[in-house]
């Protein structure tokens, strides 16, 4: 009778998947599991351990080992020690390694999959179709990028150590996208697993054995934060990389501070989802339920922030209310549901605490009519209309299948709203019309936009944030570069240069200058009253330069915020300005050869070829301003990935010591080419060559504001600077060794650093002074997805 | 007893003015359609029991077809036999049902087999439906097509299958397109009219969306793919496409149109798809016969056999079920 009954309820029925061969594997390891050190599955003895739970029915699946102190040592020197074997086996014999990974996950998929929605609660259909899959591709792109590594970058080389934590919400997929990129580039990994999750990562474990990994190249640490915090700190790591929250990725910026460690965040995010009247409505809600329910809504990209243009979003918002109650909630395990359990009862609780708490500020809730699961840990899909940008449910991250929303007028209206927020990881734009789409994707502050899609991903396609979403970009060519460093890169300790000190009285009876400051295009006093002697090699007292403070600093920032135009200039229009500065540069050479000479003591001809290489620099980024390219990418869609370079925004550079002019113009020209504006701190020792560079400004059209100058005792300004919220990245060439001040203040909003470690830079040697290192640091990498087809 | 479920009857689709502000502001992704129609297998999966009441369903929902040349009185009387027997009985029993309850949603064909296809259906509730207007490109003079609608009617055709003329969709003549299709559903009288759109010839999905709704605003009781002559049938994207429209339309009018793929669906999993789409986009009121048919020839012989294989647990073989 019961086809019967079905053929007038027309249900769908339970299609499950069997958990059995997953279950079996772990009761093969008694449902406790150790580490992976130097290629070996260890359990050492008498850790704490930790329970993994399926979240779908609270049912204890295996212990988890806590790992210590001792066991992070090992598995950092287990990965020291692989490094350089791994290194030099080459592009080519690394890529059979990798190739082999993406094969034997590819083998063993469904068993991944199985275990992934076990441990995690994700549904099978996603683990099954979208994770595994991505993990699989992910080591097949970077085979090859292994296999083309020396011929393609030839003036990179291995990081080294790298040491990666990675969340609980994709907890195979992160793993990959972790250790792909880091092992075929010829770096070592000690990866910690969340400890909610580490399940999957231990099965990989086993896969690596099986592909005869070299020992101690993939290491695995299990446990909580503590975990996590004893690798990001070790002292013998060089490369730091962590996915999850803003608060922990602010947390290990502070703590990996002056370390010496290159370090890329993947932080949360809330990223728009816009809806003009225009697109195709019922396709734009398709697109929710992958935005904001796939993976029950803990994605750090997930749409979670709607905003529909007003003449549309009452439809829409009927057509969205329709479809959420058509979603299905149930048994990960399930294949025809659509959302399934959020990871842990903590989540569980937080995710309500925020609505709850969200509600009370404003908003109309929305809650699926869908039926809920009895027990486990559910949570109904919701959305909240009417939200203010004012509340925090439209600022905070809830990281559950929370949709929370708003309507907009105008494009510029939509723009403005997408970007009131601190992060900045993804958005999503639904128009049908191309200039629409093609014009705001660059205007939203993300570092992956989707056209008529969302949730896109592919190992070819670079994948990161911009403001407190992170740094660094992950998949693509532009990914290779957080695993590498510069071939050329100095191990000489930067040359301490102190100022010269002598007796006040000024050379000779011409008539007074005055070197102040330059903000937004005009000579200003410094706002202290204050200024300090620079005093020639010979002692005598060249002048008297005004000492910025950090009030000035934030006049130089506003200046450059006001000026952020200059990044939609046409790179045509920056490079005649960069030639223009460099022909204005040249009738002066004599003179500024003069300064230098004065200053530093250097001899004549010495100083007339730091000009002339200040002039070369100009045109190298004068050339470059229009050829740094973006590319495509080849991403398994029909229509195109562009990445395209955009400036990073307002910049803060504290110049080189020594190279007074050199120093600065190579400094600040690259930033310039690229579109960005700057706020200069120039060399402390020898600041009168920047002084004398107004004029050149001055008479080269150059925009005001795009290059404000400060100069100061860096020592009372760069905290001001690096924990400006407003300055999105700060360099550091100094001499003074302020590397570690200024990691540790620039974890206010998260903004990039590069700063040289107390390392020294050879400025005349081409190899260090300029190039693609330079570029790449001034620009965001942006992946436009843009799907097309009629 | 009847397998017929129980259901409030709808009323018919009258029409509406032809308002191009709406039919105009229909847009079509088709890039962010096909993830959806990719994705859907993957998200719905249908499996034993379930998946046996439902390929019965599917059964009574398939208008048996017979659209060829050669066509005969024969051949169509035992195409007729197939829809009232579809499966075979020692099966229906074993799935709980009694011998003849199940039947096709109806049976098609040209005009010159109507009577007979009429007669050998006589004393069922299959009714038949008659390709027609110049069947399958519509370029026949005008008066000849409307003539034609009448013809099958007054030979026992309960439901006409009018294909549009798709030179007025290209050339964005929607007011041609309303006209032509309120005349052809004013010819039909209390015959039920599916308009074929030929959606294989129409372009894009976008004049597809427009079409779908201009033809509804005329009074289509039905919307349906193509003839099964063109290049390109039913498909997914197609589908979602006019089903959507489908759903406006109820949400703006309070009427049910039906929906008709027909062409290219031979398989009992395809089946089970569409279902399952109609079931996610529209609900289900719109999974009985009335609101959804399946134009197909081949489809009822691979259902047959997964039926089989539910019954007794082995993988069935063709010859073991009678031909149409």
């Amino acid at each position: 009778m019961k086809v019967k009954e079905i053929l007038e309820t027309m249900d769908y029925g339970a299609a499950p998947e069997s958990p059995q061969p997953a279950l079996e594997w772990i009761a093969k390891h008694q449902a406790d599991f150790g580490l992976f050190i130097n290629g070996d599955l260890v359990k050492p003895k008498d850790r704490e351990s930790i329970g993994s739970k399926n979240p779908a029915t609270n049912e204890f699946l295996a212990a988890i080992c806590q790992a210590e102190q001792a066991d992070v040592d090992e598995a950092v020197n287990a990965a020291r020690s692989a490094q350089p074997g791994w290194e030099k086996l080459g592009g080519g014999g690394r890529a059979r390694f990798l190739y082999a990974l993406a094969r034997l996950v590819q083998k063993h998929s469904r068993l991944f999959a199985v275990l992934e929605s076990l441990d995690n609660g994700k549904p099978i259909r996603e683990s099954r179709d979208l994770d595994v899959p991505l993990v699989a591709r992910h080591f097949y792109f970077h085979a090859g990028a292994a296999q083309l590594m020396e011929k393609e970058m030839p003036d990179r080389a291995a990081t080294g150590v790298a040491a990666q934590v990675i969340p609980w919400n994709f907890p195979l997929l992160m793993l990959a996208w972790k250790i792909a990129p880091a092992l075929a580039m010829g770096n070592t990994v000690v990866i910690k697993p969340a400890e909610y999750t580490s399940l999957t990562a231990l099965l990989f474990a086993e896969i690596c054995i099986e592909a005869g990994l070299p020992r101690g190249v993939l290491n695995i640490v299990t446990g909580d934060g503590r975990v996590g915090e004893k690798i990001v700190v070790h002292p013998d790591v060089d490369k730091v990389a962590f996915t999850g929250s803003t608060e922990v990725g602010r947390k290990i910026r502070r703590a990996t501070a002056g370390q010496g460690k290159e370090l890329t965040l993947e932080l949360g995010g809330k990223s728009p989802y816009l809806v003009f009247d225009d697109a195709d409505l019922d396709s734009a809600v398709e697109g929710l339920v992958d935005a904001i329910w796939f993976n029950q809504g803990q994605v750090c990209c997930a749409g979670s922030r709607l905003f529909v243009q007003e003449g549309v979003a009452e439809v829409f918002h009927r057509k969205l209310k329709a479809r959420m109650d058509r979603l299905r909630v149930g048994n990960p395990m399930d294949k025809s549901i659509d959302l399934g359990a959020i990871v842990d009862p903590v989540q569980l609780n937080s995710i309500r605490e925020s609505v709850e708490a969200g509600l009370k500020e404003g908003g109309v809730a929305h809650v699926s009519s869908c039926k809920m699961p009895e027990s486990g840990c559910f949570y109904p899909p919701t959305f909240i209309a009417d939200v203010d940008p004012a509340c925090r449910l439209m600022q905070e991250e809830i990281f559950g299948p929370v949709l929370v929303g708003t309507t907009f007028r105008t494009p510029d209206e939509a723009v403005s709203l997408a970007n009131n927020t601190r992060y900045g990881l993804a958005s999503s734009i639904w128009t049908e019309n191309v200039n629409l789409a093609l014009d705001l994707a660059p205007k939203i502050i993300c570092g992956v936009a989707w056209i008529n899609s969302t949730n896109q991903f592919d190992a070819s396609a670079g994948f990161g944030g911009r403001r407190e979403s992170g740094f660094g970009r992950e998949g693509g060519w532009e990914g290779l570069r957080a695993y590498t460093r510069p071939i050329d890169r100095s191990t000489d300790p930067v040359k301490k240069i102190t100022a010269r000190t002598g007796n006040a009285t000024p050379v000779g009876n011409e008539i007074d200058r005055t070197p102040k400051l330059f903000i937004g295009g005009r000579q200003m006093r410094p706002d202290s009253g204050y200024s300090f002697p620079i005093f020639s090699s010979t002692g005598q007292q060249l002048a008297l330069v005004g000492r910025g403070n950090r009030k000035d600093v934030r006049n130089a920032v506003e200046a450059a915020n006001s000026a952020r135009s200059w990044g939609k200039s046409t790179a045509h229009l920056r490079a005649q300005i960069l030639y223009y500065l460099a022909e204005n540069l040249s009738v002066r050479s004599n003179e500024f050869a003069d300064r230098i000479v004065s200053m530093t003591g250097v001899d004549k001809p010495s100083a007339a070829c730091e000009v002339e290489l200040s002039i070369d620099r100009l045109f190298t980024y004068a050339a470059w301003a229009d050829k740094y390219d973006g590319s495509i990418h080849g991403t398994p869609i029909r229509g195109v990935a562009l990445a395209m370079n955009e400036p990073v925004g307002v910049v803060g550079i504290i110049c080189p010591d020594e190279f007074p002019l050199l120093g600065l113009i190579s400094s600040i020209a690259p930033a310039l080419a690229m579109g960005n504006s700057v706020v200069v701190i120039p060399s402390e020792p020898y600041p009168l060559s920047a002084t004398d560079l107004y004029q050149v400004f001055e008479t080269s059209d150059l925009p005001s504001g795009i290059v404000n100058l400060i100069t100061a005792k860096h020592d009372e300004v760069i905290e001001a600077l690096a924990g400006h919220m407003e300055v999105d990245a700060v360099w550091y060439f100094g001499s003074s060794g302020h590397s570690e001040r200024i990691e540790t203040a620039s974890a206010t909003n998260l903004k990039r650093t590069w700063v040289n470690h107390g390392f020294a830079r050879n400025w005349s040697d081409s190899n260090q002074g300029e190039g693609k290192e330079f570029l790449s640091q001034s620009v965001e990498v942006k992946n436009i997805w843009i799907p097309y087809g009629e | 007893m009847s397998s017929k479920v129980d259901i409030p009857e709808i009323t018919r689709n009258p029409g509406t003015d032809l308002d191009l502000d709406w039919a105009l502001s229909a847009q079509a992704n088709t890039s962010a359609i096909e993830r959806r129609c990719r994705g859907l297998p993957g998200r719905r999966s249908i499996k034993k029991a379930n998946q046996a009441a439902w390929l019965l369903r599917a059964v009574t929902c398939i208008d048996l077809t017979t659209l060829a040349g050669d066509d005969t009185e024969n051949r169509v009387r035992r195409l007729c036999g197939k829809s009232r027997f579809p499966v075979r009985n020692d099966l229906l029993e074993a799935l709980g049902f009694e011998p003849g309850s199940i039947t096709t949603g109806a049976v098609c064909v040209y005009h010159e087999m109507v009577p007979t296809a009429a007669k050998a259906l006589a004393g069922t509730t299959i009714p038949v439906a008659a390709v027609s207007t110049g069947f399958p490109a519509g370029l026949s003079p005008y008066t000849l097509r409307l003539a034609e609608i009448g013809e099958s009617v007054r030979a026992g055709a309960k439901e006409i299958d009018i294909v549009i003329s798709r030179r007025h969709v290209l050339t964005q003549n929607w007011q041609a397109l309303y006209d032509e299709m309120k005349c052809f559903r004013l010819a039909c009288g209390d015959a039920h009219v599916k308009a074929i759109l030929a959606t294989g010839e129409l372009g894009t999905l976008r004049n597809v969306a427009r079409a779908s709704l201009v033809c509804m605003m005329a009074g289509a009781d039905f919307i349906k793919t193509s003839t099964g002559k063109e290049g390109i049938n039913a498909t997914l994207p197609v589908s979602l496409t006019m089903i959507r429209q489908i759903r406006d339309y109820f949400d703006r009018t309070g009427y049910h149109v039906g929906y008709k793929p027909a062409g290219g669906i031979s398989k009992a999993k395809q089946a089970l798809t569409y279902l399952s789409l109609m079931k996610e986009e529209l609900g289900n009121r719109w999974l009985n016969p009335d609101l959804f048919r399946f134009g197909a020839s081949s489809l009822l012989g691979d259902i047959e056999r997964q039926l089989e294989h539910f019954v007794t647990g082995h993988y069935s073989a063709a010859h073991r079920h009678a031909i149409g």
